[in-house]
């Protein structure tokens, strides 16, 4: 892990109110490596008021050259970090966390996104493509127009979509779509709001598929130190920076009715 | 490089401490600190029993600072003696032990297991977490109450005893001389202070416990209010905690009368914030032409 300054090398919007962000080491020098679900912590300057890093799941990489950043606009710290642009410094701390579960590799793994969530799932798609799986992606949105950089997932790997609206895909919850009637599936992972991954997790479990699922608890240190982050586990209070943010939904005390 | 600090039969390298319960066991911070430049890490509040501390939310970012009701979670003084002692005792740098407890006997027996770890050379006595049920800060707010459970541990604790103050009293200039007079060799203070945050949209507070303590810059001008108080009424040395994120704040904390500080929150926002820290200070004394940290006093 390190502290490191970034800068920005494109900021492009990725709808009304998400930014995607690409970064390199300011100083030119290699990124450490990135596994798919990592996270980092990004530093919010200039804001009056906010003084904690946001956690920020990895996009995607450039090899060792540079980080990618999907990014929603939530709040002040958010925001901040949504209106950088090409030449501003971001510094972060990284990378954070352990990522999802490669190996074993599955062979015919569903990888299920909602809304901002759909951001640590395409270096996921990617990286399990390279190690000879084949992934689909099942993306919802409230509209076709929430959906984010839809044409990257799409070129990394099969994708399908439900939007709420019908704009895009088929018309419902990502939960409801055809392709989990239609086809089998050896692996889920997921990530996005928790009524879609609590539902995805239902899915999973009555289809006896396992399921990983990545969390967003609200953190402080990012290191397993302050234990504010935590998530009620099989093995008690468990920090989702440090012990996270990926759990196989088996090991979450979880209220599956909510 | 200035002389050393002492604090009781404790020896500093420089004022520098992290705070109990922001920077773990050290360890999660190896990858950033070089713990052969600071003076010391006062690891997680520890207890006799295992506890899970309180259910999530347990954090709420305020502003310039943050509310935590982490409810003091750690596995128990057992696992901290048989599992993480061994792994931190040969850091090079002072390993001092934070102890919490809900009765007398529990900080006793707490005390009395790590009076026998050689390696740890002090224990910071929390009389003062706003997080727990009972105990905790129950004894930190009363004279009575902390002198009480100050002199049961002096009487098993053979080493130096840190003893950690609420902030949340209305006198803690006589919780301070209380505990001097049971015994202490020094005090620590401000623990956090007691503070709410509330979700207007959802209409709930944000912690699950309701209240929660703040820490952070938005603590720093009470906690400076509180330590020079302290420090100008107790013969013994005064640890000042509370806020600090910088160099030029842990210096106005050794202005008010502290000896040394600790550096809690801002861990959170710079991992390797304790080494920049005490650069700052360091520099602050040859800018000033101090030969010593004594010299950092107010004209």
């Amino acid at each position: 892990m390190k502290v490191v300054d970034l800068i920005v090398t494109e900021s492009v919007a990725a709808s009304t109110g998400a930014q995607r962000l690409v970064l390199a080491a300011a100083d030119g020098s290699s990124l450490p490596a990135v596994r798919p679900g990592q996270f980092v912590e990004v530093r919010i300057d200039a804001t009056p008021g906010v003084l904690l890093r946001r956690p920020i799941s990895v996009h995607d990489v450039r090899g060792e050259a540079a980080l990618v950043l999907l990014v929603q606009r939530v709040g002040k710290g958010t925001a901040w970090l949504c209106s950088r642009r090409e030449g501003d410094v971001v510094n972060v701390v990284m990378p954070l966390g352990n990522g999802f579960t490669t190996a074993p590799c599955p062979s015919r793994p569903l990888l299920i996104g909602g809304g901002v969530g759909v951001a640590p799932l395409l270096l996921l798609g990617k990286e399990l493509t390279r190690m000879g799986s084949e992934p689909t992606f099942l993306l919802g949105a409230r509209t076709e127009n929430d959906l984010l950089c839809l044409t990257r997932f799409e070129q990394a790997a099969r994708t399908l979509v439900a939007t709420e609206n019908g704009g895009a895909g088929e018309k419902g919850l990502v939960t409801q779509h055809s392709v989990l009637e239609r086809e089998r599936f050896d692996f889920i992972y997921t990530c996005g709001p928790m009524p879609m991954m609590k539902a995805v997790a239902r899915v999973a479990k009555a289809k006896g598929i396992p399921c990983e699922v990545s969390l967003e608890n609200r953190m402080a240190c990012g290191l397993g130190a302050c234990l504010c982050c935590v998530e009620d586990t099989i093995h008690g209070h468990v920090c989702v920076c440090k012990e996270g943010p990926v759990f196989r939904t088996e090991q979450l005390k979880w209220k599956m009715e909510d | 490089m200035f002389s050393p600090i002492r604090i009781g039969n404790l020896v500093l390298r420089n004022p520098v401490l992290t705070a109990s319960g922001t920077f773990g066991y050290g360890t999660e911070y190896a990858d950033f600190v070089d713990f052969n430049r600071l003076g010391g890490i006062i690891v997680k509040g520890t207890t006799l029993h295992h506890r899970e501390g309180n259910p999530y939310p347990r954090m709420a970012e305020t502003p310039s600072g943050m509310l935590n009701a982490v409810g003091l979670q750690n596995k128990g003084v057992d696992h901290f003696v048989h599992t993480l002692y061994p792994s931190i005792c040969d850091l090079p740098t002072n390993v001092i032990v934070n102890v919490s407890g809900s009765t007398i006997d529990d900080y006793v027996a707490v005390a009395e297991q790590i009076d026998a770890l050689e390696q740890i050379p002090a224990i910071e006595l929390n009389i003062s977490c706003p997080n727990v049920k009972q105990g905790g800060m129950a004894f930190g707010v009363t004279t009575d109450g902390a002198a009480a459970v100050v002199k049961a541990v002096r009487e098993v604790y053979h080493k130096t005893l840190i003893v950690k103050l609420s902030p949340n009293v209305t006198d803690i200039v006589a919780i301070a001389r209380a505990v001097e007079e049971a015994g202490a060799d020094s005090v620590s203070l401000i623990n956090t202070l007691l503070g709410m945050a509330i979700d207007a949209e959802k209409r709930r507070p944000v912690l699950s416990t309701v209240t929660g303590g703040l820490s952070g810059p938005a603590v720093k001008p009470v906690a400076l209010r509180m330590v020079w108080q302290v420090a100008h009424a107790v013969t013994i040395p005064v640890v000042g905690l509370g806020g600090i994120m910088n160099g030029t704040d842990a210096i106005e904390f050794l202005l008010a009368g502290a000896k040394a500080v600790e550096v809690g929150t801002a861990n959170f926002i710079d991992p390797a914030v304790t080494m920049h820290i005490v650069d700052e200070m360091e520099d602050y004394l040859r800018r000033h032409g101090m030969n010593s940290w004594d010299e950092v006093t107010m004209i």
